[in-house]
């Protein structure tokens, strides 16, 4: 049998030099000691000053600078594939990472939930809301914002501006919050005028810049005078819509510089709240919450200063909605709404509050948006 | 209703598409036929585009003048083309793994120096309103046609009969086509490849150029979406002629306007298959042009793929 004791002599020798290894990377594989304070880790899909959702993680993440005892690691450009883990693994392993913020969709699953159930002891927080209490590590979890209201005002702006009454929505997948936004983007602007639809285009992709610049066009061509989105970067889409001469709402961030005169409104993140919160619980030794969610009543998101497009009854009811939704229990999507296919997705009397968690597994268009999720 | 085109806005956006998408591939499936036309193949034209965007995006906004923003972009390309054909004239050195070197290479200078121009804009390259005829605004701004598409395809035209029919057209496909013959000529392969990548790396410059200063009009590190790595493709699929580059690169930017243009008019079911319509398209006209008599017609013999 010279194979099992070659192998059996093999296994000897590699299991002595394993060790050995072991004793020489202890020192390094530790985890750097710190008297006080936390590294935190952010990671970005894309650049972080793409006027986009990357920038508005950024701009949280800076708010952080300035708190005692919170050093920042940041990475940015890291694929939703398996780079994102080496990125965590060497946040944790080289920096001392205890709380890292993957901020991409993408990046959820299969890589921090297999990442986090790694390190058991480092806290993982993902932007997006696919954490589920029942099946993922009790050492992640998820945050994010009621941005929809954001669309839902960006609606109720587009639908006083519109003259074609056709509204138009360059959108990157169709997964639920994205479905969200087109909704209640549409919804917003049938407050104003239920004559009003919505096309909406999926790139299928986060940040493909040719092809956003086409689908504003296409919806510019047919007829669309209002265009906003839901991509990453919405610099392409924001000044390719206004120099076509069509009204733009933002999200994300502010691109009212890009476009001062056609730039109505915008949805845009406000991290700060949240990273702050974290970082203090983090700093007070206090457990972090797994779920965490928020609105504009919140302090999660915030709307751009109105635009020079936006007429005056318009501006009126834009504040009075915002007024409405800061006071709390507003509801965009309430009975009887029915989808584009026809089917009811809410009887008469239903509403849904922001936090209703249905509405996070949205896979409908309602009723007046042309399109389709597949 | 005016200005309701329906189901004209698809034929429309494939024109308009057609116009404005193409540009960048025709300037780097151009570069490129030089490049191979000479004997050698430079995979690296992506990371040139990128750094091309980069460095036109840079200076345009420094100087306030796209122009010399295309001219900064050219020079740094011919500067990415010499090195390329600098390192591929040592001996024994392989011309695609330096490309693919290259590539990397040029898309992280360009995204290392282009960080601070992510967020300031800069002026953009003046176009031509073709479509003033028309009262329709979806036919102006179709036919809004930008100067360097213009350029491109005047160019393509040129280097097609300058291949044909001038001393240095001959010169190039000498070289590409027999180094022994070319020697034998009293030429130096690799003097004419050293300019030909270098005219290459220029032409593929002025693509990234265009990305960046017109169509979509900013800098950011995922401005290409593999515009660079397509385009050579697309010299095999036109044959190393320019026209045939013309052509495809024409093809290529209308069937890319499909899958938003059909969205647009309501046709939405599956509009993953339309994004790969371009592909689609090229496999179809690949499998349709081949022969197994006349396998990669037009190939220059020097190529290390046919070689």
């Amino acid at each position: 049998m010279t194979d099992a004791s070659i192998s059996r002599r093999r296994l000897l020798q590699s299991s002595v030099a394993g060790a050995a290894l072991g004793v020489i990377g202890a020192p390094f594989t530790a985890r750097p000691a710190r008297a006080a304070g936390a590294t935190v880790g952010f990671i970005y899909v894309g650049p972080k000053d793409d006027f986009g959702y990357n920038q508005a993680h950024a701009e949280g993440a800076n708010a952080l600078r300035g708190i005692e005892g919170i050093q920042l690691v940041e990475e940015e450009n890291v694929p939703e594939s398996v780079d994102v883990q080496k990125t965590m693994e060497s946040m944790v392993n080289l920096d001392g990472a205890s709380l890292i913020f993957p901020t991409s969709f993408g990046y959820f699953d299969p890589h921090v939930i297999a990442v986090a159930k790694k390190f058991p002891d480092v806290q993982f927080r993902h932007c997006g809301g696919l954490w589920d209490k029942a099946k993922h590590p009790m050492n992640a979890g998820s945050y994010f914002g009621y941005i929809n209201f954001g669309q839902y005002l960006n609606g109720v702006a587009a639908g006083h501006a519109t003259k074609s009454k056709k509204i138009g929505f360059v959108a990157a997948k169709p997964i639920p919050q994205v479905l969200l936004n087109v909704n209640a983007f549409l919804l917003g602007a049938r407050s104003v005028d239920p004559s009003i639809t919505c096309q909406v285009i999926f790139t299928g992709e986060w940040s493909l810049a040719v092809k956003e610049a086409e689908a504003t066009n296409a919806l510019i061509d047919q007829g669309a005078d209002v265009i906003t989105c839901h991509v990453d970067g919405p610099k392409v889409v924001t000044q390719t819509a206004a120099g076509r001469g069509a009204f733009v709402c933002g999200y994300h961030a502010s691109q009212a510089p890009l476009a001062p005169e056609k730039y109505l409104t915008g949805a845009e993140w406000n991290w700060a709240t949240v990273y702050t919160m974290y970082a203090k619980h983090l700093l007070a030794g206090e457990p972090l919450p797994n779920f965490t969610r928020g609105g504009i009543a919140d302090g999660f998101v915030k709307m751009s200063p109105l635009g020079p497009g936006v007429p005056d009854a318009g501006r009126k009811q834009f504040e009075a909605t915002l007024d409405e939704i800061k006071k709390g229990g507003f509801s965009v999507f309430k009975g009887p709404l029915k989808d584009n296919k026809g089917n009811e997705v809410a009887a008469a009397g239903k509403a849904f509050p922001e936090t209703a968690i249905e509405l996070e597994s949205m896979n409908y268009l309602v009723d007046g948006v042309r399109g389709s999720t597949s | 209703m005016e200005g309701d085109i329906g189901l004209w806005g698809v034929p429309l956006a494939i024109l308009g598409g057609a116009i404005r998408v193409s540009t960048p591939f025709i300037f780097v499936s151009l570069g490129e036929t030089i490049t191979e036309r000479s004997g050698r193949i430079n995979l690296g034209l992506e990371g040139t585009l990128v750094f091309g965007a980069m460095a036109a995006y840079a200076i345009a906004v420094e100087t306030g003048s796209p122009w010399i923003g295309v001219l900064a972009a050219m020079v740094a390309g011919a500067g990415f083309g010499l090195l390329h054909g600098w390192i591929c004239s040592f001996p024994k050195v392989n011309d695609i793994a330096v490309g693919i070197a290259l590539m990397l290479f040029g898309m992280g200078l360009a995204f290392f120096f282009g960080k601070p121009y992510i967020q300031p804009s800069a002026p953009n390259l003046p176009a031509i309103p073709l479509g003033d005829w028309s009262s329709l605004p979806q036919v102006r701004a179709a036919l809004n046609v930008n100067v360097l598409f213009l350029v491109g395809a005047a160019l393509a035209l040129a280097l097609w009969w300058a291949f044909k029919n001038t001393k240095i057209g001959l010169i190039v496909r000498v070289v590409g086509d027999s180094a022994d013959a070319a020697r034998a000529m009293g030429l130096s392969p690799n003097t004419v490849r050293l300019f030909a990548t270098a005219a290459g790396g220029a032409l593929a410059a002025i693509g990234g150029a265009y990305l960046s200063l017109y169509y979509p009009g900013s800098w950011n590190e995922r401005l290409s979406s593999g515009q660079g790595l397509m385009a050579v493709a697309l010299v095999i699929f036109a044959r190393w002629n320019p026209l045939g580059c013309f052509a495809a690169a024409l093809l290529f930017g209308g069937a890319g306007a499909l899958g938003p243009a059909l969205q647009s008019v309501g046709v939405t079911q599956g509009y993953y298959l339309f994004y790969a319509a371009p592909y689609v398209l090229t496999l179809i006209v690949m499998i349709a042009a081949s022969s197994p008599g006349r396998a990669l017609a037009g190939a220059p013999g020097e190529l290390s793929i046919t070689r």
